[in-house]
């Protein structure tokens, strides 16, 4: 694999698909983009089988150097972190096409072409080593993704693409103009560099805060939440996956590789502020998903409190929490798109999304419900599925830095299971009150195909998560090194037991136990 | 006596003079049936007087004692003026024709105010630069009344003679009392005497100065007379108002500032960050509302001349490369979008200017619709397109002069602009098809449409060569 260049090639792919889409029929375009997706997702898996997840091996590997453009150089490399995101994106994408096949019908072309050049650019935010280069990706997702709502979408679906466009653009530019003070003061472009640099705690406080602008939308974060539900009821379908299960990583992943690595002695510092708006959103945003009567209204707000959940994983600046980060993020990133893809389907039968109007599905669709049942357990974070080893970790983590936060960030996992609950009760149990909603047929061999290896990666990752662990420990190792001089200390005083002289080694073992929980 | 070396450091103007008065004769001969030879011989002209830049060059940098400067500025500057010019005579034919206007004299009178341009960015001395100016600003008032059975034409020209008379004076006195209080018109001259600080005289005249030639590159608060004008004047012209002269004011007033302004830049900073953060609000937020597309890029003019001038804020030599390759992005951006407005004509043939017309171009004309976004796209500065990379320079450059609270308001004051852009893409992409326009584009247009949005697109390839040339240009101002 040396030398080679797969992380290009892995932008090719697409773009040269995106390009063919656009001159293409309808039926062509579509199987140009179900095949350069396929060929990304084989692409991706040789990357993680090639990636070399040994302690000793180099952090930054497959990396890439070109200075083509004046100021800044196309330079990419990936470490475990971005190695995770990107398998999760080139997984999700032929998901994402499939989901189209029929539920798109005007402009199928346009269509492919944009989600082909959106599959491009998310490569391209993980990938990226120059600062600069990572901006230009980052932006550059608003253009595919204001044209899918805005095209595809539904009824308020201009308003949904604005508010989309211009909330996180003006999050952003802030974070523009804090990387040009950031290259002039360093004196480089590269990431790498950067993430080693140690800016002035004074100036870092700044900083944190134009990054935070940022990413706190793309995230999003409560308040600034507010575009997220807009734009996930107005997009089709395989737009609210790709936004639920790649784009709000983009702001995850810029805590992590940016704002914690570049920034210590802020995060710290403002970690208060982090935690506050995450306990809130936590709560706030479960319980406004309690009341929600719009199935995919109610799956966007699950979405924010989740990432909370995130966002306290990483801001508990050790390893547990910000490995439990990484973990909801990945599962949060299938079980969402998953839900999304449920509703889709009943949503193509019936087109409505008021939960109000199914009922009883399980009758007349067994296979669905099965399947959807699956999901939402994995979303309440059910042991054995995805979310729940990603929450264990990040609260187990958090808890070490603030039981405060921890309480208040758990009873979210009690919201969850509640709303969850209840919608699928009012879906897929319960009397058929509405006969068109009785006579929907059961899933077709297509959408099987399309739920079903999201099904069977939601139970790996929950029964073997050591598969998607491994690739990014030493990478959050090193983090959490360059976090320690910085962190705040926790106010749980986790104490080990003092050994008693008669008891045995198993003893021993099981009162320490007992202490940390 | 006069040397051969100054004349050959004026090589461009002289070709310029020379072909545009042989061209009048042969317009004044040959009447309309000429007019498409003319055109073609226009271009010729400026193609040839682009080739002599080099010679000019090398006979530089100072010709006529000082009076004109043959320097890398003057030429990065020219060469985009020329280049801007010949667009605007290749764009104009289809236009002209479908009213059975075309007329001999348009190519003419651009070469012309070409001249004025060229005198305009190679001043050294106040009096070339008025010379400069009026030259620049007679040609233009002809064109922009050109259509002179057309109420809105004439209005426009009219409009444009009485304010730009008015600035022409502002200038001049700015100019006298530079002269008076310094007692020289040379740049050179009046830098020396600000060295001693800037008496109250010298700051008028400096603020007189300023003013005139924010009227000429249309920067708040001296910007009425651009949306009317752009508005009225045939569209070909605007689009040669809205590139050309554009980037002769901008290149003047960062000569002015610097080479002859520099002592007191403490004083004019502030003025040139009041009008830069003006332009940019005024130019986002009047551009809202506007249902007529000329009508919306004047504002968007207004617009980016406003971030523009953020990199002549910043005062350094980054600054000044930063302007000069925001004027170059923007000059590739306003053609090509221009290119695109000039197809919008309805089944008939006759042009039309409402937005609202555009609607649901992208499932008529796809390929069309796709130009318009991406010079939408840019204007807006969102990557990957090459209108960010000028949004970058001048923001990087104003952080690198510590200016960072000037870039993060200007950037964020960019979002405000960043709506309009979207409405037309919007109206383009997603509102249902309104009545159809014509079904094919001019050959000319198409190609030149097609060259602008090549290089928005893939842009970023062209920076090292951007950032070395505009580096030389500034490096010889300094």
């Amino acid at each position: 694999m040396d030398g080679f260049p797969i992380l290009s090639l892995m932008m090719a792919v697409p773009m040269a698909g995106a390009i063919a889409c656009l001159f293409a029929g309808a039926n062509s375009a579509r199987w140009i983009a179900l095949i350069a997706t396929l060929v990304d997702l084989l692409l991706g898996i040789m990357l993680w089988a090639n990636f070399d997840q040994a302690g000793t091996a180099a952090q930054w590997q497959f990396q890439e150097y070109a200075p083509i453009f004046g100021r800044f150089a196309w330079a990419l490399g990936i470490d475990g972190i971005a190695l995770m995101l990107i398998v999760l994106t080139v997984f999700l994408m032929p998901i994402c096409i499939g989901a189209s096949w029929q539920a798109i019908q005007k402009r199928v072309g346009e269509y492919m072409a944009a989600f082909l050049f959106m599959e491009v650019l998310m490569i391209g935010v993980f990938t990226a080593q120059d600062i600069y280069l990572f901006y230009v990706m980052f932006e550059a997702g608003l253009i595919p993704m204001y044209l899918i709502i805005g095209i595809w979408g539904g009824a308020d679906r201009i308003y949904a693409s604005y508010k989309f466009f211009l909330y996180t653009l003006l999050g952003s530019v802030l974070m523009l103009i804090a990387m040009m003070w950031m290259v002039h003061e360093a004196g480089t472009t590269e990431i790498p560099a950067l993430m080693a640099y140690n800016f002035a705690p004074g100036a870092q406080t700044w900083l944190f805060l134009a990054f935070f602008a940022s990413f706190a939308v793309k995230m999003p974060m409560w308040p600034v939440h507010t575009w997220l539900p807009d734009a996930h009821v107005q997009a089709p379908t395989a737009g609210s996956v790709i936004l639920a299960g790649v784009l709000l990583k983009m702001g995850g992943y810029g805590f992590i590789r940016f704002s914690l690595p570049m920034f210590p002695e802020a995060s710290a510092q403002l970690a208060w502020l982090v935690w506050g708006l995450s306990m809130v959103a936590v709560v706030y945003t479960s319980l406004v998903a309690l009341v929600q009567s719009d199935m995919k209204k109610l799956i966007a707000y699950s979405s924010v409190a989740h990432m909370a959940i995130v966002t306290v994983g990483l801001f508990a600046f050790n390893q547990a929490g910000i490995e439990g980060a990484m973990m909801v993020m990945l599962g949060h990133g299938l079980v969402s798109g998953a839900l999304f893809l449920c509703v889709g389907v009943i949503y193509d039968r019936l087109h409505t999304r008021e939960i109000s109007r199914y009922g009883g599905l399980s009758i007349n669709m067994p296979k669905y419900a099965v399947l959807f049942l699956l999901f939402t357990m994995a979303s309440v974070g059910l042991p054995g599925t995805s979310n729940f080893v990603g929450e264990f970790l990040s609260l187990m983590g958090i808890y070490q830095a603030s039981s405060w936060v921890a309480l208040v960030c758990t009873t979210g996992i009690i919201l969850g299971a509640a709303y969850m609950l209840y919608l699928y009760r009012r879906i897929a149990y319960g009397e058929q009150v509405n006969a068109d909603a009785a006579a929907m047929p059961d899933l077709s061999m297509r959408e099987i195909a399309l739920l079903a290896p999201i099904a069977a990666a939601v139970l790996w990752m929950g029964v073997y998560p050591e598969s998607f662990l491994a690739p990014m420990r030493s990478d959050i190792r090193a983090l959490e090194a360059r976090l320690a001089p910085a962190a705040p200390a926790g106010d749980s005083h986790i104490k080990m037991g003092a050994s008693k002289p008669a008891g045995g080694a198993t003893h021993e073992e099981a009162s320490a136990h007992g202490e940390a929980h | 006596m006069i040397e051969s070396a100054s004349l050959l450091a004026v090589a461009p103007e002289l070709v310029l003079t020379v072909g545009g008065l042989v061209l009048m004769l042969i317009a004044a001969w040959g009447g309309e049936a000429s007019s498409r030879f003319v055109n073609w011989l226009a271009v010729l002209t400026l193609a040839i007087a682009g080739l002599a830049l080099s010679t000019s060059l090398a006979n530089g940098p100072v010709a006529f004692d000082g009076l004109v400067r043959a320097d890398a500025f003057s030429a990065f500057a020219k060469g985009m003026i020329y280049a801007a010019a010949a667009a605007a005579i290749l764009l104009a034919p289809r236009y002209f024709q479908a009213d059975g206007k075309e007329r001999p004299e348009y190519p003419v009178l651009i070469l012309f105010s070409a001249v004025g341009m060229g005198m305009m960015v190679s001043a050294g001395d106040l009096l070339t630069l008025y010379v400069g100016l009026e030259m620049q600003s007679l040609a233009a008032y002809v064109l922009a009344s050109f259509m002179r059975q057309d109420a809105r034409s004439s209005e426009a020209g009219l409009k444009y003679f009485v304010l730009g008379s008015l600035a022409s004076g502002i200038l001049l006195y700015g100019a006298a009392l530079l002269y008076g209080f310094t007692g020289t018109t040379a740049f050179d001259g009046i830098a020396v005497a600000m060295g001693d600080g800037v008496s109250n005289g010298e700051l008028f005249g400096m603020v007189f100065l300023l003013a005139g030639l924010a009227f000429k590159m249309s920067a708040v608060p001296f910007h009425m007379w651009t949306p009317d004008v752009y508005e009225g004047a045939p569209t070909p012209v605007t689009t040669f108002f809205g590139s050309a002269p554009k980037v002769a004011a901008m290149a003047l007033a960062v000569r002015v500032a610097i080479e002859a302004l520099g002592p007191a830049g403490l004083d004019w900073q502030q003025i040139v960050i009041f009008v830069a953060l003006a332009s940019i609000i005024l130019g986002a937020v009047a551009a809202i509302g506007q249902s007529n597309i000329k009508r919306l890029m004047a504002y968007s003019s207004i617009n980016n001349v406003g971030f523009a001038l953020i990199g002549l804020a910043a005062g350094t030599p980054a600054g000044v490369a930063a302007t000069m390759s925001y004027m170059a992005i923007y000059v590739v951006m306003t053609i090509g979008a221009f290119a695109c407005i000039l197809q919008m004509r309805d089944a008939q043939g006759r042009p039309v200017e409402t937005i609202a017309s555009l609607a649901g171009l992208s499932q008529s004309r796809k390929g069309l619709a796709a130009a318009f976004a991406i010079f939408m796209f840019s204007m807006a500065g969102i990557p990957p397109l090459f209108g960010f990379w000028a949004k970058f320079l001048v923001f990087d450059a104003a952080v690198a002069a510590d200016l960072t609270a000037l870039a993060a308001f200007g950037i964020a004051a960019s979002v405000i602009g960043a709506f309009y852009y979207l409405k037309i893409i919007k109206t383009i992409y997603f509102d249902e098809p309104a009545a159809a326009y014509e079904a094919k584009g001019g050959m000319v247009e198409n190609v030149i449409l097609t060259a602008c949005a090549v290089v928005i697109v893939f842009g970023y390839l062209l920076n090292p060569a951007l950032d070395a040339v505009s580096a030389a240009a500034a490096a010889s101002l300094f």
